[in-house]
């Protein structure tokens, strides 16, 4: 099963016969033997040592998204541009291969191709570079070596220097001139748009890929030889208004998410909460979609969706509410052909608030022990409506129908919380895993359910009350 | 000559499975026992050998030599026979087309097993009496008489889990066959060592076998002793067929099969005078093995050495009980069992300051090791640096005033407390078994100035290549870029030791310096005659030109090596180095076995959030011992490197084993080593001044492995913050101290 794909890597147009779900890691490696981007580390993103940029034209404008391409299907790159390291190198060292190398940010230099695109393409995304931007770019690079302490004073060299530019209008001229990427680059945007698109056939109605970011890890073998169903990524606008609903449509990625201001109306911190989850390669691909067909116990995305009345569209017409979506352990109210074309959340009334929590053995890149969310929205010191879910207690991730239905007009005092804790006893089955045993994610649950209103609440509620 | 970081960050670097293949290349996949013990009743390959692309499978009758790859104790074999002791136990090597392909085949392949039973803990190994040799007793003094003169007396238990190493590289060998036999490309730290297996497993002279290492993405250890085995299957594989054969593990192989650093646990009875005097240590530790011995019984002895830290204590009984469970056989990592030994006589320390109601630090201070002291194996201490180290971090960071910070956070705070803790380190430098203290160096200058450099050093990260570089740029005084470090290669440097115990910018270092010094010499006799001088001794060369008594004169590098080929000089040198005064007694167990200690300080502070369990670095802060530092950026990035790792063991990276044997944590989605955001938010790592060392090369001293002991004041400022929040708090001794451990501590009564 091998059709036709059109794309750009580097600077070389190419067009390729192959599945469309062979990973892009084994085409540049086998295929195109470039070396630079290197595999064996782990396939399944939690390196970055195969990280590759994707640049493609949205609103006429070029713009370029770091991947991993261990997780990433061919036929994904079709019509677009793929950079990797070699596509990076000069005759001389870039200013960022420049700043590692002077602050010695490198030993065995197994994972610094991984880094230096990373932060390259941190640098094509952001005309206002910071230190912590930089680092939240770069944290989904692994290194073993250096303990990082060298990294950061690479990435703060880098920040300090682009800093002296200004670089408001265009990014892409504005590093060329600089020489932190090859002239070619300059030419990617028309040469795009001169590639040929082909549309790509599938061959199995049952392999929905979103960003793949959970299928590479788990099935790579019965998906690198096929021609996949790619989720439909041609909507206007991804994530809209209409009436009193948001939409989400399918293809949405975490990343979309989080810097949407639709979404940002509803829960501000929308952007903080969305680094405690994956990694920006990982948040660049993974779909809100493929979080919720998952089914993952702990799929943070899904977490917080829960806390809110949220729909879902299936491709042939059918409306699923989330929290009647999860029937068992991954079994869901859904076919295996129907596709998520659309995610609508209810504005709630009034005014709420929202906590997110997630605690895991890492704090960042780590799929969490224990996650909640909760929103509520009060009326003096009544709770009006409330919604509280919790990842990790159950086979499903679970949203607490009872507990959010007792705290409901109740007052927000020490009592109601005490009063709700034992409810949440009840409806949580945690068992024991490799990310914690039962006992733990039990107490974990109940802390986090306090640190919800003390976070919230912070002149209402102490630590000492509870 | 491009630097190797110019290459690494360009991507051009390569490494055994970026390395282009010959044509007719076959990749292998190692077919391997799914149980941790059981009796081998039938195994049938004959569906695998049918499998597409299969070109032959390979089991223990294939060996032409000794099925044997143990190095220490000859007790692990290639290919497991009638029984396997492990998950992960080589049964044979399935060679085909791709990889893709041997894998497909090594799933049809049929294994009938009777279970055995299964022992993953060391107590109760030694229990059963399963032990990899008789237990070894190191001791000073004479504990037994001492109790009765202590005030305080206390008794514990500790843990310390295992390690995964982690390189980014994963196992990789490819071996190629030549007209005399074979070429192996290995990812190894130990190029002898797999030249010697292989010629022991196929039967054939170590002269017919050429082990070429370029570099390693990563070794800490997992690469000296476990990358052999890899190395042998591939050459095996490629002797039989004659053919290419590559050989790369799959990480979630790599985690699975491979041994990792030791688990132990120990018990220790500590006595103490009144006023906070060490008087009697006694500790004994049962470390977790694994299967076979590998490296085990080396590391158990530098646990030894090392059970009493950068403590004088005059009476000392230290116990080591090598213990044989149903794990992968465990293996060298970085500190090599010194950071186990060392955890346990900080516990001990930790927790007779509880019971004595003072801080921890005061105890640590009065017992730091000084010169004319005596390591209790029976070193004397020269050089000590221990007080210095602890006197110019105090001066720089002021320990009270950190403390009193801690003291007054945690008074304004409920949920969010702080902790402090002082980590002092004291580290032997040299490999125990002396032999191994030896190395040598072939230097070459080209006619065109240029300089070659072969050494048994493999660079591995951490940075020995630059550092030769740097020996030889100042023992010629010529610049860096004139100079190549050459593969490690056996042909070149014969009889190797392998590059680890932190010493291989000290002896090669010093080996490569002999060889430069060798050709100086030779050239200064040229130059002498050049210059018409009478006596080459008022000669010497600075910048790559010669100067006379002082002066500069007309005659460069180039034209002085010119001149030296023309009248028919040696223009290359192979030297030869090995560690003086340095000896160890193996049946009184008494010796000096090191040619010298590093020492340091690092002061600690970590946040715990008490509601959640979960906590964060505040601060390190350290002093540390570099000698005169040879490249201060290569040996900063190595102590931060070192401590990163340090405090990854203490606290995220944790090996979850079933019952069974099997790991749990076998990928790196649930083996968590540190990321960028777990480094503490400050590190200032401060270069301790006036410390001489003849033994490295220009003054340095070795740095590996030693920094990696101050991430264990984590484990112990984290119990502090706990403390503050519960004073009750009982405390324990059981790294890692994971979010898990924390929270059930904190709150101990929902246990159920
Ligand atoms: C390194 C790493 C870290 C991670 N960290 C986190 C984390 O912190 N928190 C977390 O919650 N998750 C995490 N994940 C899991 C994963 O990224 C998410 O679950 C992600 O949302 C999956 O989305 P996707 O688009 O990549 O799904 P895919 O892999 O494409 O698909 C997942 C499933 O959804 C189906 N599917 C996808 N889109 C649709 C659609 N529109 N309609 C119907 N079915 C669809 C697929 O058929 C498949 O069954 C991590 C994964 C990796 C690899
Ligand atoms: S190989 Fe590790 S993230 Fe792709
Ligand atoms: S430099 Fe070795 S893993 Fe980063």
């Amino acid at each position: 099963m091998a059709q036709k794909i059109n794309f750009i890597l580097n600077n070389v147009e190419l067009s390729v016969e192959s599945a469309t779900g062979k990973t892009l890691l084994d085409f540049i490696r086998k295929d195109a033997k470039l070396t630079g981007t290197k595999e064996g580390c782990c396939r399944e993103g939690d390196c970055g040592a195969c990280t590759v940029l994707i640049g493609e034209i949205i609103n006429d404008e070029l713009h370029y998204k770091s991947v991993n391409s261990c997780l990433y299907p061919i036929g994904k790159v079709n019509g677009k541009h793929v950079v990797t390291i070699e596509g990076i190198n000069s005759d001389e060292l870039t200013p960022v291969q420049h700043a590692y190398t002077e602050e010695n940010a490198s030993q065995c230099g197994f994972c610094t191709p991984g880094f230096i695109i990373s932060t390259t393409g941190y640098l094509l995304k952001n005309d206002k570079p910071n230190i912590d931007s930089a680092i939240n770019a770069v944290a989904g690079n692994v290194c073993r070596c250096t303990g990082y302490v060298s990294i950061k004073r690479a990435l703060n060299d880098i920040v300090e220097e682009m800093k002296l530019y200004d670089n408001s209008d265009n990014v892409i001229t504005e590093l060329i001139s600089k020489k932190y990427i090859p002239e070619y680059f300059s030419t990617i945007k028309e040469r795009l748009k001169r590639l040929e698109i082909i549309e790509l056939k599938e061959s199995n109605k049952t392999l929905i890929v979103g960003g793949g970011t959970d299928l590479y890890v788990q099935r790579e073998d019965d998906l690198k030889n096929e021609d996949l169903v790619f989720v439909s990524a041609d909507a206007a606008e991804k994530i809209y208004k209409e009436g009193n609903s948001i939409f989400i449509t399918g293809s949405t990625t975490f990343q979309e998410l989080a810097h949407s201001d639709v979404i940002k109306e509803l829960i501000p911190n929308i952007e903080e909460v969305n680094k405690l989850i994956a990694s920006l390669p990982i948040r660049n691909s993974a779909t809100i979609a493929g979080n919720i067909v998952n089914a993952s116990p702990i799929a943070d995305m899904t977490i917080i969706l829960l806390t809110l009345n949220t729909a879902l569209h299936l491709n042939d017409n059918r409306t699923v509410p989330l929290r009647e979506f999860f029937l068992g352990y991954k079994t869901l109210a859904k076919s295996e052909t129907e596709i998520i074309e659309k995610i609508e959340i209810q504005i709630p009334e009034g005014k709420t608030l929202f906590n997110f929590e997630k605690v895991s053995k890492r704090t960042h890149l780590d799929i969490a022990s224990v996650n909640s969310a909760f929103i509520i929205s009060l009326e003096d010191k009544k709770i009006v409506s409330c919604g509280l879910s919790i990842g990790g207690v159950a086979p499903i991730p679970l949203f607490l129908k009872e507990t959010s239905a007792y705290l409901e007009g109740k007052d927000l005092d020490t009592e109601t919380i005490k009063g709700a804790l034992k409810i949440i006893d009840k409806e949580i089955s945690p068992i024991s895993d490799v990310r914690g045993s039962a006992e733990y994610k039990r107490l974990l649950a109940k802390q986090m359910f306090k640190s919800h209103f003390i976070k919230l609440f912070p002149d209402k509620i102490s630590v000492e009350d509870l | 000559m491009k630097r190797d970081i110019e290459n690494h960050v360009t991507g051009i670097s390569k490494f055994v499975d970026d390395f282009p293949t010959l044509d007719g290349t076959l990749e292998a996949y190692l077919f391997y026992s799914e149980k941790a013990h059981a009796e081998i009743l039938n195994i049938d390959y004959a569906s695998a050998l049918k499998s597409e692309g299969v070109a032959d499978i390979l089991t223990a009758n294939d060996i032409p030599g000794e099925n044997q790859i143990g190095g220490i104790i000859k007790d692990e074999m290639l290919f497991a026979e009638h029984e396997v002791e492990f998950i992960g136990e080589p049964i044979a090597l399935v060679i085909a087309d791709t990889k893709e392909n041997a894998k497909k085949a090594s799933n049809k392949i049929v294994v009938e097993y009777k279970d055995l039973p299964v022992v993953t803990d060391p107590r109760e190994a030694y229990e059963k009496g399963l032990l990899i040799r008789p237990p070894q007793i190191f001791s000073g003094g004479d504990v037994d008489s001492a109790w009765s003169g202590c005030d305080v007396v206390v008794e514990g238990k500790v843990d310390s889990g295992g390690q995964e190493h982690l390189y980014l590289e994963t196992q990789a060998s490819y071996a190629v066959p030549t007209d005399s036999g074979l070429k192996i490309y290995s990812s190894t730290q130990s190029p002898t060592v797999v030249q010697r297996t292989i010629s022991n497993v196929l039967n054939i002279p170590m002269h017919r076998i050429e082990v070429d290492v370029l570099r390693l993405g990563g070794g800490f250890g997992g690469k000296e002793d476990q990358a052999t085995i890899w190395a042998v299957l591939s050459a095996l594989a490629a002797y039989k067929l004659n053919r290419p054969v590559k050989l790369v593990l799959s990480r979630m192989d790599d985690l699975k099969i491979t041994g990792k650093r030791h688990p132990y646990s120990s018990d220790y009875k500590i006595g103490l005078s009144k006023d906070g005097k060490i008087l009697a240590y006694e500790v004994t530790f049962y470390q977790n093995a694994g299967a076979f011995a590998d490296l085990s019984t080396a590391i158990l002895e530098r646990t030894l050495f090392h059970a009493a830290n950068c403590y004088a204590i005059p009476n000392v009984k230290a116990t080591g009980i090598s213990c044989k469970t149903n794990l992968p056989p465990n293996t060298a990592f970085r500190g090599f069992g010194g950071p186990q030994g060392m955890f346990v006589i900080e516990a001990a320390l930790h927790k007779a300051a509880d019971v004595m109601g003072i801080d921890v630090d005061i105890l640590q201070q009065k017992n730091l090791i000084a010169d004319n002291d005596v390591y209790f194996y029976g070193q004397k201490v020269e050089n000590a640096q221990a007080v210095n180290s602890w006197q110019t971090a105090d001066e720089k960071f002021n320990l009270d005033k950190l403390k009193k910070e801690v003291r007054n956070f945690n008074e304004q705070n409920e949920r969010f407390k702080k902790g402090f803790a002082v980590m002092p380190i004291s580290f032997g430098i040299s490999f125990t078994n002396s032999f191994l203290n030896q190395a040598s160096a072939l230097v070459h200058v080209y006619t065109d100035g240029s300089v070659g450099v072969s050494t048994a050093a493999v660079e591995m990260g951490q940075g020995v290549n630059e550092k030769i570089i740097e020996v030889c740029s100042r023992t010629f005084s010529i610049s860096k870029n004139r100079i190549k470090i050459e593969t490690t290669n056996t042909t070149r440097i014969a009889n190797t030791s392998p590059t680890a115990a932190s010493t291989g910018a000290d002896l090669n270092g010093n080996a490569a310096k002999i060889a430069c010094d060798n050709i100086l010499e030779r050239l200064k006799i040229i130059a002498a005659q050049e210059l018409n001088a009478k006596d080459s001794e008022k000669l010497s060369i600075e910048n790559e030109q010669v100067y006379l008594e002082g002066q500069e004169t007309d005659l460069g590098w180039d034209e002085l090596i010119q001149a030296a080929y023309l009248s028919r000089t040696n223009l290359s040198s192979h030297a030869y180095y090995a560690t003086p005064d340095i000896y160890f007694d193996r049946d009184k167990n008494i010796g000096s076995p090191f040619a010298y200690h590093v020492y340091g300080t690092s002061f600690i502070t970590v946040t715990v959030d008490c509601l959640l369990g979960i906590y964060k670095f505040d601060s390190v802060k350290i002093v540390h011992d570099f000698g005169k530092s040879l490249h201060r950026l290569i040996d900063l990035g190595q102590a931060e490197g070192a401590l990163a790792q340090g405090i990854g063991w203490m606290t995220m990276e944790e090996l979850v084993q079933s019952a069974n044997g099997e790991l749990k944590s076998n990928t790196l989605s649930t083996y968590k080593i540190p990321d960028i955001y777990s480094v503490p938010d400050e590190v200032i790592i401060e270069f301790l001044e006036n410390s001489e060392n003849r033994f490295g090369p220009f003054n340095s001293k070795a740095i590996g492995e030693p920094p990696f002991m101050y991430g264990i004041g984590v484990y112990f400022a984290i119990l502090n913050a706990m403390k503050s929040f519960d004073p009750n708090l009982e405390l324990f001794y059981n790294a890692p101290i994971t979010p898990e451990k924390v929270l059930l501590a904190l709150y101990p009564e929902v246990k159920v």
